[in-house]
């Protein structure tokens, strides 16, 4: 083991995120008060932080930890994104715990180290270090999903745990096969070593543990057959976990999925890519066909994210680098918009009543002006229409399939995404044009000024990166060309 | 490639092999005169009392908990220790961030009461 004063810079952002939650944990013992809303604060302050010693990350490749850690561009854009959601997360929770009488600090505490397993697997150079990011990712995650100890949160939880511990099973059987095949898991020796012995991508013992990761890395993202767990877990766990949920671990799982697979497994792209070509048509068609039947919108939202995963896989098919950087966008967008979505969905809850079903929304459009304008646009951006974040994403990811020549894959992804705009717009068509009843369901919005500005956030991101994406799109093909 | 797991297989079969004939002779060379006494549960040869299934306080989870993080603790240090010379200041200063991270852990649970028994 060498390591210099060097690599710590590498590791900062991480040190820094890792301490706030530990601070945070030790604020909950230390001070008074039952109500400990205020940290959600603290958090933020330690994400802000971290954010200011990224910038410095964002350039030529350096390895660090005897190559187990990147601090590149790729690293660096994630991170951002991760930040992105960890701040909105935070922000829309604060008001949300208050009103559901859960405000303890042990949340902020989880999120927090949950966010420190995400930077871990962005910036992974080793496929150990992506194991173990992970699981601290995961078992904060599982924690946090039954956070309400409701029946239903419970549930959640620990559906999520059993089957996820499964997966992470396969992803660790996938490690320990691509380590017999190859005699190293530091994911740039395996593609040397792929490149060096072509034999190598014949060999029953490295397909199988590439098939055993992509099992792994597919259930954390929610891909069809993998996403069993989504619509329960997403529906049963606190709405703001569900947000970070939806967003952070999947903006996290794909860039370990990209820099696996795209780095690592660049020279078997032939094998893998007919695999996930199915996987990415099936998980776009079922997430949307399932999502066209609900009636609630939270879990019309969950199998929203199933979809939105199939897309990504689109990107991750194509595999070159204008497709890694245009899925890059892409989870910036979706963070924008996801979590957006779900601070509006908080909002028309109240403390014992949800109101996630379609009928509470109906006529709060002209109610609640704001709130109506808001959950408008994250819609149309969650459907792809222009000028929104999701429609920026969508084109780019398309766009890198034509011009790889997946032509088909391309084809069926726009009839899918068409068919989504259905349900996306029967959110605003109900609140909009149905009558609201006599006795409506939601008679006032739960709202705060964290919220309020979560939402503001969320909103102008959506806007921003739909009408000027340009600084964005290129940041992250500097990014991609980081990667190495 | 393969071959070279050849010794892991032998192995593997020896050692399970070994477990199950073991087994099997003393199931067809052992005299076998059963009386109440040696069928019932072993408990440092005293009367099985009251059973063991009964409820256990909750507190015996937590303390468990506890228990598992400082078990885990020991196993990560025996390694450690070993190469430590080798390691030098960095292993050290490495180790104690570590334990610094266990102890808030600690700190957080005995705060919020976990170590209390009334």
């Amino acid at each position: 083991m060498n390591f210099q004063m060097a690599d710590l810079q590498l590791l900062a952002p991480h040190i820094v995120v890792l301490a706030t939650a530990l601070l945070v944990l030790l604020a909950e013992a230390f001070c008074k008060g039952e109500r400990k809303g205020y940290l959600a604060y603290l958090g933020i302050a330690g994400i802000v932080v971290a954010a200011l010693l990224t910038p410095r990350l964002f350039g030529p490749q350096r390895l660090g930890f005897s190559g187990m850690l990147a601090g590149d561009g790729f690293a660096a854009f994630f991170y951002f994104i991760l930040y992105a959601v960890g701040i909105l997360t935070l922000l829309v929770s604060q008001n949300y715990l208050r009103d559901e009488r859960f405000e303890h600090g042990e949340y902020y505490a989880l999120v927090l180290l949950a966010l420190v397993g995400m930077m871990l697997m962005a910036g992974a150079t080793h496929l150990m270090v992506v194991f173990l990011a992970l699981e601290t990712m995961s078992i904060a995650i599982y924690a946090l999903a039954g956070y309400f100890r409701t029946e239903r949160s419970v549930e959640a939880s620990l559906k999520y745990f059993i089957l996820g511990g499964f997966a992470s099973g396969f992803l660790l059987y996938g490690i320990a096969l691509i380590y017999g095949a190859c005699g190293t898991t530091q994911i740039y020796d395996v593609m040397a070593y792929f490149k060096a012995l072509p034999a190598l991508t014949s060999s029953p013992m490295a397909l199988a543990g590439i098939g055993l990761l992509t099992v792994g890395f597919g259930f954390k993202v929610a891909a069809v057959p993998f996403h069993a767990w989504t619509p329960d877990v997403y529906q049963g766990a606190p709405t703001s976990v569900t947000a970070f949920m939806a967003t952070g671990v999947k903006a996290a799982a794909f860039s370990a999925f990209l820099r696996v697979f795209v780095v690592a497994f660049q020279g078997t792209h032939v094998e893998w890519s007919g695999v996930l070509w199915v996987l990415a048509l099936l998980t776009m068609t079922l997430g949307n066909l399932t999502a066209i039947a609900q009636t609630d919108v939270k879990r019309m939202l969950a199998y929203s994210s199933i979809a939105h995963a199939g897309y990504l896989l689109v990107g991750l098919v194509v595999g070159t680098p204008e497709a890694s950087s245009a899925m890059m966008v892409y989870l910036l967008a979706y963070a924008f918009m996801n979590i957006g979505a779900f601070a509006c969905v908080i909002m028309v809850g109240r403390y014992g009543q949800e109101n996630t079903s379609l009928d509470a929304y109906a006529g709060i459009g002209f109610r609640f002006p704001a709130l109506g304008l808001a959950m408008a646009v994250f819609m149309f951006s969650m459907a792809g229409i222009p000028p929104t974040a999701g429609f920026i994403g969508k084109f780019l990811i398309f766009k890198a399939a034509v011009h790889e020549g997946y032509y088909w894959l391309t084809i069926l992804g726009v009839l899918n995404s068409a068919a989504s705009v259905y349900y996306y717009l029967r959110v605003i068509i109900t609140m909009y044009f149905k009558p609201s009843p006599d006795e409506p369901a939601v008679d006032g919005l739960r709202v705060g000024p964290s919220a309020a500005l979560a939402t503001v956030l969320a909103g102008v991101g959506v806007l921003y990166l739909g009408i000027i994406p340009g600084g964005i799109i290129k940041l992250a093909e500097q990014a991609v060309r980081f990667m190495g | 490639m393969l071959q070279n797991y050849i010794p892991i297989l032998i192995l593997f079969l020896l050692a399970a092999g070994f477990g199950l004939g073991v087994v099997v002779i003393s199931m067809f060379l052992g005299p076998r005169r059963p009386d109440p006494s040696k069928l019932s549960t072993y408990e440092c040869g005293m009367e099985v009392e009251p059973g063991a299934r009964q409820r256990f306080d909750v507190k015996y989870y937590l303390v468990f908990m506890a228990f598992l993080v400082f078990d885990v603790e020991v196993v990560f240090m025996y390694p450690w220790a070993v190469r430590f010379q080798k390691l030098g200041l960095f292993g050290f200063v490495e180790m104690l961030i570590f334990l610094l991270i266990l102890l808030v852990g600690y700190v957080y649970i005995w705060r919020k009461g976990v170590l209390e028994w009334e």
